[in-house]
């Protein structure tokens, strides 16, 4: 008996964006969940539940001091690094539908441009420890070397282009253009400001490459009776299916695509809206190739087929990493969840099945828009 | 092109042998190129496993690689995203796929960065990196 659509994202909040917040990132986590409960209009007294990033710094003891929780019954964290917002999705509605919970806050608060910088490999790098022993010692010391590594031989093997990496980053910008929330709001891209933008790691351009990021934002699962009683003038975002997998090659993405579509029990013709976590543009077209959704992603993104308005399968509405703001995924999940309500500044006409990869085929949830 | 020599960053950081590593790194300080090979079922690995992937023995032996093969990818650093590399970019790390059908990161002796292509034939020579560390390096197969 799975969960689905027996669970609901009954809230979503974040703070403001920004590339220095002033705040700690426990601050940041507390801002938003508070704006997500009072999305959901429930109190903070009622979450039982708090699960975290592995990499996310502030404890849950923490949050459910400062947020005065009387009876913390579910906590827990998902290891790995940023990729795991639908691991953690999936084990709080697990958690819900058990009866383990009533109310899980799932939250994250990072100063990733402030503070640590996920893109300095002295922050990720393992000092030639561990797999690092067979790869720092020859310049490989961030998660993009290791990603456009990868890139470089997609494009070898497919054609796949970096003017195509490009059209996306393009769609992408004009949706955060549409987006106030979104850290480039102001400031629109061109095809030729992405092709002439320096190159950080060769294939990977400037605008291939995510924002670094200060901010926060918080998710609020509970049963959806609690949920539609709290919040009866709007529509419901449910849970239809969630899938993960361990990273890297312990699981490729056709199989946790397998797992998540047989679960909602719908054919990838029937999403009408998708996210995908893009820590890196490129691999947006890829993970649209690997879950099956085109054949030929290059030419797809080309033909504007990502676009929000005009698009066949509108991507990363709210700008994504790349334009919007870079919270591990939080951000497409909270823009899933709002493009299943129609409340999105691109919104996607009756989005009824909104998709949400939050790692490049290592997790993904499926959401659905239940009018009651 | 052919005066031209891959000049290592100093400071990247060094191996670090673990239990399972340490035969392949302590072989490359005598100048050979060893992997790690399954002692029930043959299968090579690289980078050494605890635990065969391929039919979960833990005990392996250790084969010499003629350390040939070609290159699979590439990706060129432009940005010094480690203090490391001030200074030293561009630069171009490879990884190769050996003969032997496993994969090895590495970099280029002989190639300048912009002349680095996937499918180039390699083969690997020994690069003394100071306090008795040696790596696997690469470099074109002669005449091609
Ligand atoms: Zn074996």
């Amino acid at each position: 008996m799975s969960f689905s659509n027996a669970v609901a994202i009954a809230g979503v909040g974040e703070t403001d964006y920004s590339r220095d917040s002033g705040r700690t990132e426990l601050a940041l986590s507390l801002q938003a969940i508070g704006a997500a409960l009072d999305d959901a209009g429930i109190a903070a007294a009622q979450v039982d539940g708090l699960m975290k990033w592995f990499v996310d710094t502030s404890s849950e003891a923490e949050v459910a001091v400062n947020l005065g929780i009387p009876d913390l019954a579910w906590f827990g964290e998902i290891n790995q690094a940023g990729n795991v917002g639908a691991a953690l999705v999936a084990h709080a509605a697990a958690a819900i539908h058990a009866g383990l919970a009533n109310t899980v806050v799932i939250y994250r608060g990072v100063n990733g441009r402030s503070g640590r910088r996920y893109g300095r490999g002295d922050v990720t790098g393992q000092g030639g420890r561990g797999a690092g022993a067979f790869t720092e010692p020859f310049g490989l010391l961030t998660p993009q070397h290791g990603l456009a590594m990868s890139a470089r031989r997609r494009m070898f093997e497919t054609g796949v282009t970096s003017r195509q990496f490009g059209q996306q980053a393009v769609i992408q910008r004009k949706h955060a253009n549409r987006n106030p929330r979104a850290t480039f709001h102001d400031r629109p891209l061109t095809l030729e400001d992405h092709q002439e933008s320096r190159l950080i790691v060769d294939p990977f351009h400037l605008f291939d490459c995510c924002l670094e990021s200060d901010g926060g934002g918080a998710l609020v699962l509970t049963r959806p009776e609690l949920a539609r009683e709290r919040r009866p003038d709007r529509p419901l975002a449910l849970i239809r299916a969630a899938a993960q997998s361990g990273p890297g090659q312990s699981s490729p993405v056709h199989r946790t695509a397998a797992r998540l579509f047989a679960m909602a029990g719908v054919e990838r013709s029937d999403i009408d809206v998708v996210q995908i976590y893009d820590h890196f543009g490129p691999f947006v077209l890829f993970a649209l190739e690997d879950y099956g959704f085109v054949e030929d992603a290059g030419h797809f993104v080309e033909d504007g087929g990502t676009m929000w308005d005009s698009g066949k399968l509108p991507v990363n509405t709210s700008g994504g990493h790349l334009s919007e703001v870079y919270l591990q995924g939080m951000n497409h999940l909270i823009e899933g969840v709002r493009q299943a309500r129609g409340e999105s500044t691109s919104q996607v006409p009756n989005a009824g099945l909104s998709f949400v990869d939050t790692g490049i085929g290592t997790g993904a949830v499926i959401l659905e828009r239940s009018d009651a | 092109m052919s005066d031209w020599t891959f000049e290592r960053p100093p400071e990247l950081p060094l191996p670090q042998p673990s239990e399972e590593s340490a035969p392949f790194w302590d072989a490359l300080k005598e100048r050979r190129l060893m992997l790690q090979k399954c002692a029930v079922c043959g299968a090579i690995s690289h980078p050494p496993r605890a635990k065969c992937g391929s039919c979960g023995a833990m005990e392996f032996v250790w084969q010499a690689s003629e350390g040939v093969g070609e290159v699979h990818s590439y990706v060129i650093t432009h940005q010094a995203v480690h203090p490391a590399l001030t200074g030293y970019t561009p630069f171009a790390t490879v990884e190769v796929a050996l003969a032997e059908g496993v994969r090895m990161t590495s970099n280029l002796i002989d190639t300048p960065p912009e002349q680095v292509a996937i499918g180039q034939p390699v083969q690997v020579e020994f690069m003394d990196v100071g306090e008795g560390v040696v790596l696997p390096m690469f470099r074109r197969q002669q005449g091609k």
